[in-house]
């Protein structure tokens, strides 16, 4: 049996998220049963079914320098973007 | 009753039977997907008996609750096959198979009628069944040779026959792969014990409150 990872886009143009999975013998079988399990009540304008070992996952990050330079934790987008507003004379009231 | 009615309610009694008696699975189906898509299936086929209810009671001047729930059980029209009470899976998914070939081989026949009504119900229906069909398929193809299913398939072939009229059956021989010949169809006609048994269940909540509006 091989496991399918079910990822449901729920409108034309929105992203594709998962939404569970389906344990089938062959694709066959997956194709029956993910359209009946996520797609019977119209929920779903299309699915995709992957294999989980097709899926290549990351988890492990280096970080070894301590690059806070690099990350964005600190750094306030809402004043700077006040100030941008300002100079361009658009700022909100 | 029309010739017409009486087909049309012979149609729409095997697929609320049979789809009665699908839905005794739910909850033990071989794997929780298969008992999910059985079970929706079942559900989906359900509708198709309504809308033929439908087409029958505006000939009949009555509605569609009342043909699925009031009549008594020697009044349907249904074949043996999808009254019977099957206990395996090689037996629900064989009868599962044969029924949705007869079912091609009939709704094929009704989309040629030149009754505009019928033959427009039947092409409405038989756009849905193609993933219907598919799940018996794949089904069959991969139980193909088990001996259990093969088991099951020889067991109910004469019932299978029995669903179609006879000028339409060797078509459903040659779509399964077996002979009209071989066997004495079990025709429509007569009910099997078990069915006034489904009936009495399948009819107790409306006949508790009889004329109630669900």
């Amino acid at each position: 049996m091989t496991i399918y990872e079910v990822f449901r886009q729920e409108r034309k143009g929105q992203p594709f998220a998962h939404a569970g999975s389906v344990v089938a013998p062959d694709a066959t079988f997956a194709d029956a049963w993910a359209r009946e399990q996520y797609g019977r009540r119209g929920e779903s304008e299309a699915l995709w079914l992957v294999p989980r070992e097709a899926i290549h996952q990351i988890t492990e990050w280096a970080d070894e320098f301590d690059l806070k330079y690099r990350r964005v934790d600190g750094y306030s987008i809402k004043a700077r973007l006040a100030e941008a507003r300002e100079r361009a004379g658009t700022a909100s009231t | 009753m029309s010739a017409r009615a009486q087909r049309v309610l012979e149609l729409a009694d095997d697929e609320l039977i049979l789809d009665w008696r699908d839905s005794e699975r739910t909850g033990i189906a071989p794997t929780l997907e298969e008992d999910v898509a059985f079970s929706s299936i079942a559900q989906n086929e359900i509708g198709h008996a309504r809308a033929l209810y439908e087409l029958a009671a505006g000939e009949l001047g009555t509605d569609a609750d009342a043909l699925a729930f009031d009549r008594e059980p020697g009044e349907y029209r249904c074949a043996q096959l999808v009254e019977l009470h099957l206990m395996d899976w090689a037996h629900t998914i064989a009868r599962r198979y044969l029924y949705e070939e007869a079912d091609r081989v009939r709704v094929e026949a009704l989309k040629r009628s030149d009754d505009a009504e019928l033959s427009g119900l039947a092409a409405k229906i038989d756009r849905e069944e193609t993933y219907h069909r598919l799940h018996a398929e794949m089904w069959a193809a991969r139980l193909h040779d088990e001996p259990r299913f093969r088991a099951a398939v020889e067991e109910l072939w004469p019932y299978a026959l029995g669903v179609l009229d006879p000028e339409l059956r060797p078509e459903l021989a040659r779509r399964v792969g077996l002979s009209v010949e071989s066997t004495q169809a079990v025709e429509r006609g007569e009910h099997r014990p078990e069915l006034a048994e489904l009936w009495s269940e399948m009819t107790e909540v409306r006949r508790s409150a009889p004329g109630q509006q669900w």
